[in-house]
């Protein structure tokens, strides 16, 4: 990283191997910073729920804030598949709070302590893509297994004329297609895109010292900037995990309801 | 850009890590632990609820029991007045009837002493009569020494009374 004072903004996303593992299907499966992270993340989340399993009849602050956020989800399912959306619960839990622990993880100052390096696990196109796979598939396996192939009508608005069929079809299924993508790149480059940003203006601010004289005062600047931005990507963070639920919800919905 | 150039050689890696780490948090923590916050909060908000049934329940009872109480009080007290009013005009009818038998007992004793009285008085008259009749046939013989039978005498004495 740290060669002329310059700083490698795309050095944070690169994954390493921490030490080998075993090789799968031809290829190395290494323990890697990412997968570390992962399981910090695991460890946290677990933290985090062991700690409203209290289970009291009055609750404490901490059981609060943990089912307030199950209340959160439990709600944000029955807004929008409705009551028989309740066996999607886990899922869209995963999904939250994994996706919401890993982004502000991503965020915390753990780079002051030396010999760490943070890891944003949902800065990867590989784990938002899995993830939005997989929810694709759920919807995939759903709408053909409830409702086989009338899942197709699915494609063709209410009220569409005849000669139209054709035409919107391709258009509703292209954008069917489409769906599992966005979903996995709005939060892979919302996520990166904070972090890249970061990382530039922190070398503007060493560039900047490094130059001396008057330029102290871009340094400065700079360090607002990150401040602010710091701010700003703690609300991406929170708003890409709602995102991505809600979505997912969304696109179950659909297949859950047809319409 | 790493997650491009590097992705060839880790996305089996990253994928084998990510879903353990999802399968434990979908299994552990999702479809285990989850559920019983839910049911906390169920278990929580159906005791809210029973409770408040119960109170209500417990308010109506007591306002039943109000209700009774007055009702059963206000029969009392107008049983009450109506044996008051019964027992008073049954003692004002005694009483009236007491008054009239004295008042009639007091009238006869007072109708017998007034005719004793007359008798008495009328047998004195007479006794009067008989003496001043008496006493006038003396009177006339020593004044003018004529004879007065005691028939005239008795005349007079009655004309001059």
């Amino acid at each position: 990283m740290a060669t002329e004072g310059k700083i490698d903004p795309m050095h944070q996303f690169e994954v390493q191997p921490i030490f080998d593992g075993f090789t799968l299907f031809g290829q190395q499966i290494s323990f890697t910073n990412s997968a570390l992270w992962m399981f910090v993340v695991l460890g946290l989340l677990y933290v985090f729920m062991a700690g409203g399993m209290k289970r009291e009849l009055v609750p404490g602050r901490w059981q609060v804030m943990v089912e307030g956020i199950v209340g959160f989800i439990d709600n944000l399912i029955l807004n929008s598949i409705g009551p028989n959306g309740k066996k999607y619960t886990p899922w869209i839990f995963t999904l939250f709070m994994f996706i919401l622990f890993s982004n502000l993880l991503g965020m915390m100052p753990f780079g002051i302590i030396p010999g760490i390096h943070p890891f944003t696990v949902t800065s990867q196109f590989t784990v938002t893509g899995l993830l939005a796979a997989i929810s694709f598939s759920i919807v995939l396996i759903v709408g053909f297994w409830k409702h086989g192939f009338k899942f197709f009508s699915l494609f063709i608005p209410h009220g569409t004329p005849l000669p139209m069929i054709p035409l919107i079809f391709m258009v509703e299924v292209l954008s069917f297609l489409v769906r599992p993508f966005s979903l996995a790149l709005r939060l892979f480059v919302a996520m990166i895109a904070g972090h890249i940003l970061i990382k530039v203006f922190a070398s503007f601010v060493i560039q900047a010292i490094d130059a001396g004289g008057a330029s102290w005062v871009i340094a400065l600047l700079s360090i607002i900037f990150i401040a602010f931005v710091s701010a700003l990507e703690l609300l991406v963070c929170a708003i890409q995990a709602y995102v991505f639920a809600l979505l997912t919800t969304l696109y179950i919905n659909d297949a859950e309801n047809l319409h | 850009m790493p997650q491009i150039s590097q992705l060839m050689e880790v996305y089996l890696g990253q994928f084998f890590w990510l879903l353990i780490v999802i399968g434990i948090i979908y299994f552990g923590i999702a479809r285990n632990m989850v559920p019983k916050i839910s049911k906390t909060v169920d278990d929580r908000q159906k005791r809210i609820t029973d409770d408040l049934a119960a109170a209500q329940a417990g308010q109506d009872k007591a306002e039943q029991i109000e209700a009774d109480y007055r009702t059963s009080i206000n029969e009392a007290r107008a049983a009450a007045i109506e044996f008051v009013n019964e027992a008073k005009a049954k003692a004002a009818s005694k009483n009236e009837a007491a008054i009239k038998r004295a008042e009639t007992a007091i009238g006869k004793k007072a109708d017998e002493a007034d005719a004793e009285l007359k008798a008495a008085q009328s047998s004195a008259m007479k006794e009067i009569e008989a003496v001043a009749a008496e006493a006038a046939q003396a009177i006339v013989k020593t004044v003018s020494g004529a004879k007065v039978t005691a028939t005239e005498a008795k005349k007079a004495v009655k004309a001059a009374f």
